[in-house]
């Protein structure tokens, strides 16, 4: 039997940690719905997704009851939507379908608004994410995300050059919520197909019919845990931080297999990632500085960070039968109050930013620019960021939004998790021409290992 | 099944024998009970109980609610698996 102390333990990293389950998301195949009209399609996605969301929901909260451990989301991925209206086309159609069963059953976001082009485009793809602004402006929780390049394929920079243009139309039809539809897609390489967490959670084609995957969350835990050991050396930060993310990934698989059995589904994974809320006390930028930074973003960061991701992984792999999804540390600047702090403070620049995300788990997320930002602009960094993936093997994301009507210094409040974010400066100079040349940058030479 | 009941908030009269009280008309058995006061103030009581048939976690937590909105503590209701799986392998 447990003791005392680990009674208490687990009790304080829940009521003063803000130890969490973050998602619990149902992932879900399509491709049975798949039909030569839209509207067919539509409603097939809608009975067949409303009793799992049902189901979702409700077990969700029974298991938050029994073990008293809060489920902050429940969300569902489905098959990429480019794929499943490819023959009806109507894609508008399905995403209101989609966005309904949310509404009606209590599910948060639900994801799968998805292109993978990171080879090439077919016209239909091509029309679909032509479509995304659209979507996004709406309904209210669908989530889009389009993968544009692979370690495999290399970078599609034709369709790097139409996601410039597709968050900033996404920006201008929002501008009354702050810009907000770009807060809900995502561009990836490396996409992978079991991530739970939204925006960019989508069902792999090569996923089971209905998967649970969970994602946990604990910065605040983690930081808790430093705070112990102020002044030991690097061995003892990176063990602490391992011994740490093994107890929640525990935890992330107890609630995942329970609510995979009580739905009917399989159980997928535990994505072990670190995820911040704009809380003080569950932040990613707060671990850092807990690890010896002044600042996040003072020089030491990145290693810092790289350490930090690593240890997680490492830790939370010998927790799990399976781990997936991103995991590791992630770093969105508008949902970590240490990370808009840093912002506001001037010492978090983009470019040190794009640093840190060569060594974490996902990219330059959630991140406020001027509203006058050119596509061509938003293209490039989307270029930089797969670039960083592509040739590392791992998966980089832009969630970028160009706030319109804002300019650098200014702020902008999302609400909820999604929090609120200084406008940042973005670097000078103009990358237009590389941007209009369109093709492919070729796979990087390590790609090729048959 | 077995749930851990745990007591957390000011020291006052009577605690333990109102959670106590409340558990036996449940008909639930304490099989375990461990108790601390830190700094003369600040109480902390950690139950280990079986449920019987048909009563479930949730519905523990919910008889115990008024007990601990009377005494002004915090009482959490949770199944030992959630300990077990992050303490044990």
């Amino acid at each position: 039997m447990v003791n005392s102390r680990e009674i208490i333990q687990t009790i304080s990293m829940i009521k003063d940690q803000h130890l969490d389950i973050r998602t619990v998301t149902l992932h879900v195949s399509l491709f049975d719905c798949i039909s030569e009209s839209a509207e067919r399609t539509a409603d097939k996605v809608a009975d067949k997704l409303m009793p799992l969301a049902s189901s979702l929901v409700s077990t969700a909260e029974a298991i938050q009851a029994k073990y008293g451990i809060p489920i902050v989301n429940k969300r569902i991925s489905v098959s990429p939507v480019s794929l499943i209206g490819a023959a009806s086309g109507g894609y508008e159609l399905i995403a209101r379908a989609l966005d309904r069963v949310a509404k009606e059953c209590g599910i948060d976001f639900i994801g799968g608004y998805t292109a993978l082009v990171q080879k090439a485009m077919t016209p239909c793809e091509r029309e679909f994410i032509l479509t995304i602004p659209e979507v996004l402006a709406c309904t209210e929780r669908v989530c889009a995300s389009v993968n544009v390049g692979s370690t495999r394929a290399g970078i599609n920079m034709d369709a790097v050059a139409l996601m410039g243009e597709v968050i900033k139309r996404t920006a201008e039809l929002t501008a009354d919520r702050g810009s907000i539809g770009c807060a809900k897609l995502v561009v990836f390489a490396n996409a992978v197909e079991d991530n739970p967490f939204m925006a960019g959670s989508f069902n792999g084609v090569s996923e089971g019919d209905a998967v649970v995957n969970v994602g946990i969350s604990g910065p605040g835990v983690v930081k808790a845990a430093l705070e112990n050991i102020r002044g030991a050396s690097c061995d003892i930060l990176a063990e602490t931080i391992k011994d740490t993310a093994f107890k929640i990934t525990r935890m992330g698989e107890l609630v995942g297999r329970e609510a995979a059995a009580a739905i009917g589904a399989a159980f997928g994974i535990v994505d072990l990632s670190l995820a911040p809320t704009p809380v003080r006390g569950d932040s990613v930028g707060e671990v850092l500085r807990e690890m010896g930074l002044s600042e996040v973003g003072a020089h030491g960061t990145t290693a810092c960070l790289a350490m930090l991701n690593d240890a997680v992984k490492k830790g939370g792999t010998m927790a799990s039968s399976h781990v997936g999804g991103l995991s590791g540390a992630f770093i969105p600047v508008s949902e970590d109050i240490g990370m808009i702090e840093a912002v506001r403070r001037g010492t978090l620049p983009i470019e040190k930013l794009e640093a840190m995300t060569s060594v974490c788990s996902v990219g330059l997320d959630m991140i406020a620019v001027p509203g006058d930002t050119d596509p061509a602009t938003l293209s490039a960094m989307i270029a930089d960021e797969a670039a960083i993936g592509v040739i590392n093997g791992k998966t980089t994301a832009v969630r970028v939004i160009p706030v319109i009507g804002k300019s650098e210094g200014d702020e902008v409040e999302f609400g909820g998790l999604l929090g609120r974010a200084p406008v940042m400066r973005l670097s000078g100079g103009s990358a237009a021409a590389f941007v209009a040349r369109g093709g492919r940058i070729p796979a990087p030479i390590h790609s090729y290992k048959n | 099944m077995k749930a851990i009941v745990s007591v957390i908030g000011r020291d006052c009269t009577g605690i333990i024998a109102k959670v106590a009280w409340k558990l036996y008309e449940l008909g639930i058995n304490i099989e375990d009970i461990s108790q601390t006061v830190m700094q003369n103030a600040y109480f902390t009581m950690i139950m280990m109980i079986t449920l019987p048939e048909g009563v479930t976690v949730s519905a523990v937590g919910d008889a115990l609610a008024p007990v601990a909105a009377e005494l002004g503590v915090e009482i959490r209701t949770q199944h030992e698996d959630i300990f077990n799986s992050m303490h044990r392998i």
